[in-house]
């Protein structure tokens, strides 16, 4: 998608003018036939005009290459008015240069036929234009004018054979524009005279909304896309979305960054999704899908990172409001030119326009978070067919541009497995977080859990997901019995294992004391053995004392009473021994 | 680049420049050399005094050629009177030249 055609896109032997048309290089695989011209045909309306000048002024512009746009419907200063919406300054253009219009007038009340003629006139004048800014490129819109007005035909076509032959020999790379007829391609058959490159646009309109497509009909000497690509006419000019880029070369960033919820960033293995990589957060309704996103995008932002919003279902107003009620104040980054919110209803232009809409405005703001809320809204008219691979497309924009997406999408139906409802489009996301309602014990309560997220570990776990006015958190839940808990019964739960540790404690400290006093009884009654001891210690002590005192008592007696009879005491036997 | 081949026969002021005619040819052709021819004879037969004719090679004044509208050659382009009307063509078939240039109805 660079304005610079890659070396590798190019086929050797034919050179190419590039277009500068966003897509329209990348299927003609680097623009259209240099120094040929191609042939752009299509009903009235469908863009032809807006393709030529476009071709004109991206290569005055942007490759050096000056354009001589010669018309023959419109006057310059309505084709200068009309194209001033696409940010293209014809008059500019012109004082500079770059761009000469030439306005060929053919009035057929004016105009008298008779004899031999041809159409040298035509030569000089656009010779003289390309010859006057030194031009590389031309357009002539639409030529087939001509045939209106003048009648005879045979004259007519052997010039425009002779013009085109021209353009070849000058060089130059023409776009001659044709309306479309009834059983071949223009009304005049044009196809005949230019045969190099043919592209053919369509505009069609499906369940009431219009789409405009491409198609390359042919390209001589070159590969080309042959798909209907659709492509819009934007306020930056014209976009082609191919709908599968060529190649999925789109380099994959280590880089992480967080989701603005802690703990979904801890189930995401504690660091968030990868920078560039796409995330879809499915649910039915009002299980907090948006609010997530808010949360994303105020993340970003307080990173000082760009975010851009698409919201499908609400006005920014509605949105900034909605998400100042759960404690998400978005306003500030809206001030600061952080946060761009685009509203728009889904049903105002099909799927590919709004997805070329979102094309031009990430290429306007850069920014590096984008959420599209919801992208179910875009999908829900549209087949399954068309929706993957647009899908796919702009994901591969997102990634080549390092955008962090993410997409919510509401689960259709709300049946047991919401994986089946999200049209194939989760195949291209690499983290899907699936919100869900539980309903239980009289309430519903929101719970969230990682489907899947490419390249990192991340939780298996069921997380409760609570909105409040302080935001969003997750909890844990509890798996009471065989089923989760979440809301007032996780609450319950939560009150009865309070109370059952409060008593446990209870039970302990009482335990303790009890212990406590049985000690303080036993201490006692070792006291009372001890005094007992005591006192029985004493008591024989006692005792002994008094026999002691007794003994001494009567060993004197018996010493008096034998001093009194005349004997010897103590040494009696000795002394009757001796004697 | 104009070259004045035909300066008008005055015969009164107020005849004189009835119908100011231009030829715009791309060099000498074989159609540009008819087309002067076949002018000459049907403004002498017809419109005698009345008359003045231009003539203008777009190989030699090729910007005039977007200025006038001019896309075929060769083509006369009456100016006066109004309105403008252009005869592309050899102007060999004198009868149309005359309905182109409405001749009939200022003489008659």
């Amino acid at each position: 998608m660079e304005k610079t055609i890659q070396p590798t896109d190019v086929q050797p032997g034919i050179p190419k003018a590039p277009t500068g048309i966003e897509g329209l290089d990348e299927i003609t695989c680097g623009g259209l036939p240099a120094g040929r011209p191609t042939l752009v045909c299509g009903e009235a309306g469908c863009g032809k005009t807006m393709l030529a000048m476009e071709f004109l002024v991206r290569g005055a512009t942007e490759f050096g290459e000056p354009g001589v746009f010669m018309m023959f419907e419109e006057n310059a200063s309505d084709l200068t008015a009309n194209v001033r919406s696409l940010g293209f300054d014809l008059a500019k253009l012109e004082r500079k240069k770059q761009i000469r219009l030439d306005f060929v007038h053919i009035e057929r009340r004016e105009i008298q036929e008779t004899g031999e003629y041809d159409l040298e006139g035509l030569f000089i004048r656009l010779g003289h234009a390309i010859d006057t800014i030194g031009a590389k490129r031309v357009v002539l819109d639409t030529i087939e004018a001509l045939f209106a007005g003048l009648p005879n035909h045979a004259i007519l076509r052997s010039e425009l054979r002779r013009l085109f032959r021209w353009l070849k020999d000058r060089g130059m790379t023409a776009v001659i524009t044709g309306e479309r007829g009834e059983h071949s391609l223009t009304r005049f058959g044009l196809e005949e005279y230019v045969a190099d490159c043919v592209l053919v646009l369509d505009q069609r309109v499906q369940e009431q909304i219009s789409t405009r497509r491409l198609r390359v009909l042919k390209y001589r000497g070159s590969v080309h896309g042959t798909n209907e690509y659709p492509f819009l006419i934007g306020a930056r000019g014209l976009s082609v979305m191919p709908i599968t880029s060529l190649q999925l070369n789109h380099k994959a960033s280590a880089d992480r960054i967080l989701t603005g919820i802690v703990r979904l960033d801890e189930m995401l293995g504690g660091k968030g999704v990868y920078r560039g990589s796409s995330v879809l957060v499915t649910g039915s309704s009002g299980t907090g899908k948006s609010s997530l996103a808010a949360k994303f995008i105020d993340a970003a932002c307080r990173r000082g990172e760009r975010a851009l919003v698409f919201a499908y279902e609400e006005s920014p107003a509605q949105l900034l409001r909605n998400m100042r009620s759960i404690g998400i104040h978005l306003g500030p980054w809206v001030a600061k030119g952080l946060l761009q919110i685009h509203s728009s209803r889904p049903t105002m232009q099909g799927l590919e326009e709004h997805l070329v809409v979102m094309h031009d405005l990430v290429r306007a703001f850069q920014p590096s978070v984008m959420v599209v809320d919801p992208i179910s809204n875009l999908t829900l008219d549209s087949r399954e067919t068309e929706v993957k691979p647009m899908l796919m497309r702009l994901i591969d924009f997102l990634k080549q541009q390092q955008i962090t997406s993410l997409f919510t999408s509401l689960a259709i139906g709300g049946g047991p497995t919401p994986e089946d409802s999200q049209l194939g489009v989760s195949s291209l996301m690499d983290t899907w977080l699936l919100l869900r309602n539980v309903e239980f014990n009289g309430e519903r309560n929101r719970t969230i859990y990682v489907l899947k997220s490419r390249g990192m570990a991340h939780s298996n776990q069921v997380r409760e997901f609570i909105l409040s006015d302080k935001g969003i958190d997750l909890v844990d839940v509890y798996l009471g019995g065989d089923r989760v808990l979440t809301g007032t019964a996780r609450a319950a739960q939560e009150a009865q294992e309070r109370a059952a540790t409060e008593l446990r404690v209870r039970d302990h400290r009482r335990k303790v004391e009890q212990l406590t006093s049985k000690r303080r009884a036993i201490d006692a009654q070792i006291a009372a053995l001890h005094a007992q001891a005591e006192s029985e210690t004493a008591e024989v002590d006692f005792a002994i004392a008094q026999e002691t005192l007794q003994a001494e008592t009567s060993q004197s007696n018996i010493m008096a009473m034998a001093r009194m009879r005349g004997g010897r005491i103590g040494d009696n036997g000795r002394t009757k021994g001796k004697q | 680049m104009k070259l004045r081949e035909f300066p008008a026969k005055r015969k009164s002021a107020k005849a004189a420049c009835v119908f100011d005619l231009r030829l715009y040819v791309a060099g000498q052709t074989e159609k540009s050399v008819m087309a002067l021819a076949n002018l000459k004879r049907i403004c002498e037969a017809h419109l005698a005094g009345q008359y003045r004719i231009e003539i203008i090679d777009l190989v030699r004044a090729p910007q005039l050629a977007a200025v006038d509208q001019i896309f075929a050659l060769p083509t006369l382009v009456r100016r006066l009177p109004e309105p403008i009307k252009k005869i592309i063509g050899d102007l060999s078939n004198e009868e149309r030249v005359l309905v182109g240039l409405e001749v009939q109805r200022v003489r008659g």
